[in-house]
């Protein structure tokens, strides 16, 4: 009896030994609970990162929950509750900020935490000026731009090709959908109103150039439909509700791809967005080390090209994108659906985020009581 | 008889029974207690019981229910972030003439506080508090976090210079703790040692001595901010880490301002190195703090940021209500927000605007369907009371989503009417993504609660009273009229205050068929919880919208009696 137990031992420790080298973070919880999306998006993320990790990890649990959307205002309030259930969360990069300025989000040491690319250059590098935060682990970039429907004979045989069309109902008329909130929507109408790109922040900063987009704005107000959901826009092209309309390009990419809609993409002056993980503060260390470990393995070079298979995102990393294949199930070429593509990027830019966490407030209200109106 | 005689023949009797019970004693209970005391104690028990019956029920609706509803109406006028985040920037600010930037030695105590607050990462929270107020300071918070802890650099070289002890950290920490402290701290670190973390505890919390704090009152406060949040944030011992920039700007501010006297006199631990730097600090580089801040924000050395502060340090506002209905505190009082700015008034007036429309519409559709149902054979009506429940088993975001499908400009609705030639085709009616929309919609959701209440008071209307009306002459109309109507009015009141109250803080269906003008003051309320943060101005919205529903109440049942209400 006792020397059967003491073999049991030995045995366990000679298996347990590289399982702990392996295992470079120690005590690690069986079990983590992770914050997505939903939608294909998520989907997309369970087959290219948790399903493999599985995988490796026998007997681990992984729960995923669908609040990203409501991500910031959870979180604060599990902080005051004293009680955090996740463990790792996807939002986007303005939400990140948030959640780090709050001290919600856990301070990471990129280039300690995340894996370094295939040929060594470190994780800092890699992903570049997508670590808009000290919490933010980028993952995807994504675009918000616009579908049109092909199908419209008012037109007369014209494609828009350029943001302005937007803002066009003499060439170009029907009814649109634009989001209901001022990001995006006032540095298009700016564009629009003569005002290059790089200086449209610091037009958007003074009333006259507050007044210059609504006046933009202003002309498409009752053609309008408002959107509060991604999926309107797709909903709304679909119906024939509307002929123009702005939303995420992955919803795009599905209406066109999957549902083949009559639709074609405009990205002219797409707006560069990006999304990621963050990991609350506070977590106990068991549940740290698991995350830790599931990050490092989520978001290394293999697995972000491999997100890339389900669905129209361009995966975070410089290294990634040589390795983006084709659609997992439609089996066509993913590259030149990218937001990042060389053919699709000629204009792009990306928001501000410093600026809108100063401005967001403000322009919110007036952007609602302009709507009101 | 007079009546003196009666109130002389009622004193009497009352004399004669108080007379009995004297010479008899109280009325007894079978135990032989009195029997009043008896009575009351079963009454007692059986209160007691009743509550406990209730308990679980009461204790459910307290906890889950009434706390946090108080907890977050309570937020619309808590304000302690700011005081809490810069206590010594508000004392400083106290006697502020607010015409021209505060003294330097503000300056200096919004170091000392902004130092503390980044270290512990709150900083950027009471920026963004502040950003509600006074827009660009979220960003400002975050930049100046970034470099405050090279403020009052110049200083602690000067003092490294002159004697490399004021680098020592153990030096440091002699000459500023209490005695106990050290005691306390160095058997702390010899347990760690020995015996790990567990037995080891917590480390005991930093306390001053007495003479370093009456002989150097900033740079003891500074200190001791510093030893505890490197105790508290990052569990290290103050022994292991060298101060913050800001200690060593107190101690300069200190050893200029105490006479000399008083520093040799001291005779506490590093009582030498003080007087070496006391005698030092004349001839020191000085730093213009107020140019230092400049240079980490120009916005620093600018009216607004002093007077925001300055209008929110008390640790209640009324900042929130007042942006609730578009007004703001600024420094010369309370005034209006900026037109383009105004909303929430609107707002509030929509959502009661809309809600009285959606109130009246149900009357009229309900009350017709709650008739017919109540003078039906009871088969047909109860069958037809199933279709009046089924929507009540629908998900309301199906009905929604159903209109959605029904009303669009390429909807049912409209094609049927193109087809029928009603409209033409490039002229479609706009019925969804505006108020009509909402109206729509939400007349539907929540005619069954109108219809149930008038359907149960219906009920009970007998009749026999209209049979009565009309074999004594009265028309069709004014039997109706006169008589069945003003019985069914307390089903219409019960009817009305439900599908009221329900509407006014309806929030999914506004949202998702609205459009830019059938939103209400819920979808803001929502937003300000879930996307902008701002908890405590949608604590404000909240509570407006509660204490409007209560008035409209009280009205009501001012004008109708709420005893007129019937649910059956």
């Amino acid at each position: 009896m006792k020397l059967k137990s003491l073999m049991l031992l030995t045995t366990g420790a000679a298996f347990a030994a590289p399982m702990v080298l392996a295992e470079a973070h120690g005590n690690m919880a069986d079990s983590m609970t992770l914050v997505s999306w939903g939608g294909a998006y998520q989907t997309s993320q369970i087959r290219a990162y948790s399903d493999p990790y599985q995988a490796m990890h026998e007997g681990l649990e992984v729960i995923w929950d669908e609040s990203s959307g409501e991500a910031v205002a959870r979180m604060r309030a599990m902080e005051e509750a004293g009680n955090i259930t996740w463990d790792l969360v996807d939002v986007v990069a303005s939400d990140a900020i948030r959640l780090c300025d709050e001290g919600l989000a856990m301070e990471i040491d990129h280039d300690e935490v995340l894996a370094p690319a295939p040929d060594g250059t470190p994780a800092s590098e890699d992903f570049g000026d997508l670590i808009v935060s000290d919490c933010f682990i980028p993952q995807i970039v994504y675009s918000t731009t616009f579908g049109y429907r092909t199908d419209v004979e008012e037109w007369g045989g014209n494609t828009p090709d350029d943001i302005c069309d937007v803002f066009d109902l003499e060439n170009f008329p029907g009814q649109r959908s634009l989001e209901r909130r001022p990001i995006g929507n006032m540095e298009w109408a700016l564009m629009c109103d003569g005002v290059a790109m790089e200086d449209v922040y610091d037009v958007l900063e003074t009333e006259e150039g507050i007044e210059r987009a609504f006046a933009v704005l202003d002309t498409v107000k009752d053609s309008t439909v408002w959107w509060t959901a991604g999926a309107d826009t797709p909903q709304l092209l679909a119906d024939g509700e509307v002929v123009f309309g702005s939303t995420y390009n992955g919803r795009l990419f599905s209406l066109i791809e999957e549902q083949d809609q009559p639709v074609a993409m405009m990205w002219d002056a797409q707006v560069f967005d990006l999304d990621g993980w963050i990991i609350p503060e506070g977590l106990p260390e068991d549940r740290l080390n698991r995350v830790l470990d599931f990050v490092r393995f989520a978001t290394d070079t293999q697995r972000l090209a491999d997100q890339a298979q389900y669905i129209s995102y361009g995966p975070a990393r410089a290294s990634s994108a040589p390795l983006v294949s084709t659609h997992a199930d439609l089996g066509i070429d993913m590259a030149p659906h990218m937001p990042t593509d060389p053919a699709n990027a000629t204009r792009t830019f990306l928001f501000n985020y410093e600026w809108w966490a100063d401005y967001r407030d403000d322009l919110d209200a007036r952007f609602q009581a302009w709507l009101s109106q | 008889m007079s009546a003196t005689d009666a109130g002389d023949m009622s004193r009497a009797a009352a004399d004669a029974r108080r007379a009995d019970a004297e010479s008899t004693g109280p009325v007894l209970a079978a135990d032989g207690s009195p029997l009043k005391v008896s009575l009351n104690r079963a009454l007692r028990a059986q209160k007691l019981r009743a509550l406990m019956l209730i308990a679980p029920l009461l204790l459910f609706v307290l906890v889950t229910f009434v706390a946090p509803i108080i907890d977050m109406l309570f937020r619309s006028v808590e304000n302690q972030i700011v005081s809490e985040t810069l206590p010594r920037t508000v004392v400083a600010l106290d006697d502020w003439d607010a015409e021209t930037l505060p003294d330097e030695a503000t300056y200096a105590a919004l170091t000392y506080d902004f130092i503390e607050a980044a270290e512990r990462r709150i900083h950027t929270r009471l920026g963004s508090r502040l950003n509600y107020e006074t827009t660009g300071l979220s960003s400002m918070f975050r930049r100046s976090g970034r470099g405050v802890d090279d403020v009052g650099e110049e200083y602690a070289d000067q003092f490294i210079d002159l004697d490399e002890a004021w680098e020592d950290p153990v030096a440091w920490a002699e000459m500023m703790a209490s005695s106990d402290w050290l005691a306390a701290q160095s058997e702390w670190a010899a347990t760690l040692e020995a015996e790990g973390e567990d037995a080891a505890g917590p480390e005991p919390l930093f306390q001053l001595s007495d003479g370093i704090r009456t002989l150097l009152p900033e740079t003891a406060d500074a200190y001791r901010s510093f030893a505890r949040t490197v105790q508290q944030e990052d569990q290290d011992s103050p022994l292991e880490e060298e101060p913050w920039n800001s200690v060593y700007l107190a101690l300069y501010r200190d050893l200029v301002t105490v006479p000399a006297a008083s520093v040799v006199e001291y005779d506490g631990v590093g009582a030498e190195m003080l007087v070496a730097a006391d005698t030092a600090v004349d001839g020191f580089e000085t730093v213009d703090l107020r140019a230092v801040w400049e240079d980490m924000d120009d916005g620093w050395v600018e009216m607004p940021i002093w007077e925001t502060i300055e209008a929110f340090s008390d640790p209640y506002t009324a900042g929130y209500f007042l942006a609730a209905v578009d007004l703001q505190l600024t420094p010369d009082g309370i005034e209006q927000q900026p037109d383009e700015q105004r909303i929430y008034l609107l707002l509030f007036q929509r959502t009661i605007f809309m809600s009285l429309v959606i109130t009246i519409s149900c009357i009229l559709l309900g009350y017709p369907i709650a008739y017919l149902l109540s003078n039906l054979p009871l088969r047909t009506s109860n069958l037809l009371l199933i279709l009046v429940l089924l929507p009540f088993w629908t998900s309301l975001l199906v009905r929604t989503s159903a209109w959605k499908v029904l009303l669009q400009n390429q909807g049912v609705i409209n094609d049927t009417l193109v087809w029928l030639g009603f409209v033409a085709d490039d002229a479609r009616l706009a019925l969804i993504n505006n108020q009509t929309g909402t109206i729509i919609a939400m007349t539907h959701i929540l005619l069954p609660f109108m219809i149930l209440p008038l359907y149960s008071v219906m009920k009970t209307i007998p009749p026999s009273y209209v049979r009565a009306a009309k074999s004594l002459g009265a028309t069709q109309w004014t039997a109706f009229w006169r008589v069945y109507f003003p019985q069914s009015v307390p089903g219409i009141g019960a009817g009305s205050i439900l599908v009221f109250i329900l509407s006014i803080g309806y929030y999914i269906t506004p949202e998702l068929v609205g459009g830019r003008t059938g939103t209400f003051i819920s979808n803001r309320i929502a937003f300000h919880i879930s996307e902008s943060l701002n908890w405590g101005l949608a604590a404000a919205l909240g509570s407006i919208l509660l204490a409007l529903v209560l008035a409209l109440y009280w009205l009501y049942d001012r004008m109708v009696g709420i005893d007129n209400v019937k649910l059956g």
